[in-house]
């Protein structure tokens, strides 16, 4: 009863914390100063028709950066904590059916799709919606579709890791490659910007984005495999 | 004016889904119904000109995370009927064991 | 006051989300289950980034984002803002991270032979 009353006064509190942003603060006529000087500035200084992915992977790219980070602190506690050794009878699993024949052949033939999609989305990110965490997370699809058609196959384990820390690398060195060439750490004006609207544009704006893409993909594939079990 | 009517029919929807998801006694209802509120949201995100994190959520919140939870759950359901198992088990072998 | 003024005055992205944000608070706090937990988190993490984007949402504008319509110059005046559009769709990605580690620190302690209920851990004290 005394826990209910204090749920209900948490509540509450909550609620009057949160109602100046419903009802009072209303909707804003005009972007502030800080948004309408990127929306100014984004497609000039670094020739990218997505104002968002140019505040993503530029303006507050050490952001994103560490936003990675913490994603991988995250994968690696979930690959950890999911071990056979500590989960006993819960980590060990019996037998598994194998899939049907429909799903075994929808993955032989939509996994290498899925792949193009995701890198597709990530190669276009500084031109329309989207960027390497939406193309991530459909590499990780194309994956969780193997991992459903052959439970008891294991993924390349190696193949993943490599490509994690080789993408981690390859961001970080693409970040170090700003601050020579260019004006500051993870300044994509490193490359050349070349045309708004082109493929080839915006400096390492693709580059990193598809570097953050890979990382993501690997990421969360690695969480799936580390939730399906089997895991030595 | 009628973006605002949609997203506040919208946000009935996930305040419905949400408190449903909450007080459904099972758990695979609640696992759909949170994903329900996810794909609602991502609604939200595009009628207020996000594309970026409608496609995220879209992904992520409603597709991602329902798996995860769903592995979750079997992993859990799993260890449950192994653990029902053994105590079924534990008698007959210590009848065997006993002579 | 008439009820369109009223209407004009909510930010009825920011309602729907304080709404969630309620709804999750109340799960997270109310219910026993350690799953029922983490589902609860996911319902008020979604809340929570709607009332974030809620700060940028400007009435009939358009996406941030340059097309064949619309030139560099003119773009401020007809978009909306994209920097907590930035914040939240990094924040969705470390969310189902973070669920992925709850679910299974839940699986561990169950494992552990606690049991699946949050009242099992009543007595634990550090």
């Amino acid at each position: 009863m005394m826990r209910k009353v204090l749920v209900f006064l948490a509540l509450i509190g909550f609620a009057f914390a949160l109602l100046p942003l419903a009802y009072r603060a209303g909707v804003a006529d005009e972007p502030n100063a800080l948004a309408t000087a990127y929306l100014e500035r984004a497609p000039a200084e670094l020739a990218t028709a997505n104002v968002v992915t140019a505040i993503v992977v530029s303006y507050r790219g050490f952001d994103t950066l560490g936003e990675v980070a913490v994603l991988f602190a995250a994968t690696a506690g979930v690959g950890a904590l999911l071990t056979k050794k500590r989960l006993g009878s819960a980590g060990a699993r019996a037998p598994r059916k194998e899939a049907t024949e429909v799903l075994g052949t929808a993955a032989r033939l939509l996994t290498s799709l899925l792949a193009l999609f995701g890198v597709y989305i990530f190669t276009h990110g500084h031109l329309t919606p989207g960027g390497g965490f939406q193309g991530g997370v459909v590499i990780a699809t194309a994956v969780l579709l193997n991992i459903l058609a052959r439970p008891q196959s294991h993924l390349a384990h190696g193949l993943m890791t490599a490509v994690e820390s080789l993408s981690g690398a390859a961001y970080v060195a693409l970040g170090l490659l700003g601050a020579f060439l260019a004006w500051g750490f993870l300044d994509p004006r490193a490359l050349p910007l070349g045309e708004l609207g082109k493929l080839v544009s915006a400096g390492a704006i693709p580059l990193i984005y598809s570097v953050v893409g890979l990382k993501v993909g690997a990421e969360l594939s690695g969480i799936l495999e580390a939730l399906k079990g089997d895991r030595e | 004016m009628w973006t605002d009517v949609a997203i506040i029919i919208a946000g009935l929807v996930m305040l419905a889904a949400g408190i449903g998801a909450i007080v459904a006694k099972s758990l695979l209802v609640s696992i759909i119904l949170a994903g329900g509120v996810s794909l609602v949201a991502s609604l939200v995100f595009l009628l207020i000109g996000a594309p970026d994190v409608a496609m995220t959520e879209a992904a992520i919140g409603s597709g991602l995370t329902t798996v995860v939870f769903l592995y979750a759950l079997a992993r859990s359901k799993q260890a449950d009927k192994e653990d029902s198992d053994e105590s079924a088990e534990h008698p007959d072998a210590e009848k065997a064991g006993a002579p | 006051m008439n009820a369109l003024e009223f209407l004009a005055g909510i930010n009825p992205v920011a309602a729907s989300g304080a709404a969630l944000v309620l709804v999750g608070l109340w799960g997270v706090l109310a219910r026993p289950n350690l799953f029922k937990i983490a589902i609860a988190f996911t319902v008020l993490e979604t809340g929570v980034n709607l009332v974030i984007l809620s700060v940028g949402y400007i009435r009939g504008r358009t996406a941030p984002i340059l097309d064949a319509a619309s030139d560099a110059a003119t773009a401020s005046a007809r978009m909306t803002d994209p920097v907590p559009q930035a914040l939240v769709l990094t924040a969705i990605v470390i969310g189902l991270a973070v669920t992925a580690l709850m679910l299974s620190y839940a699986l561990r302690l169950k494992a552990a032979g606690g049991g699946s209920s949050i009242e099992a851990y009543g007595e634990e004290k550090w």
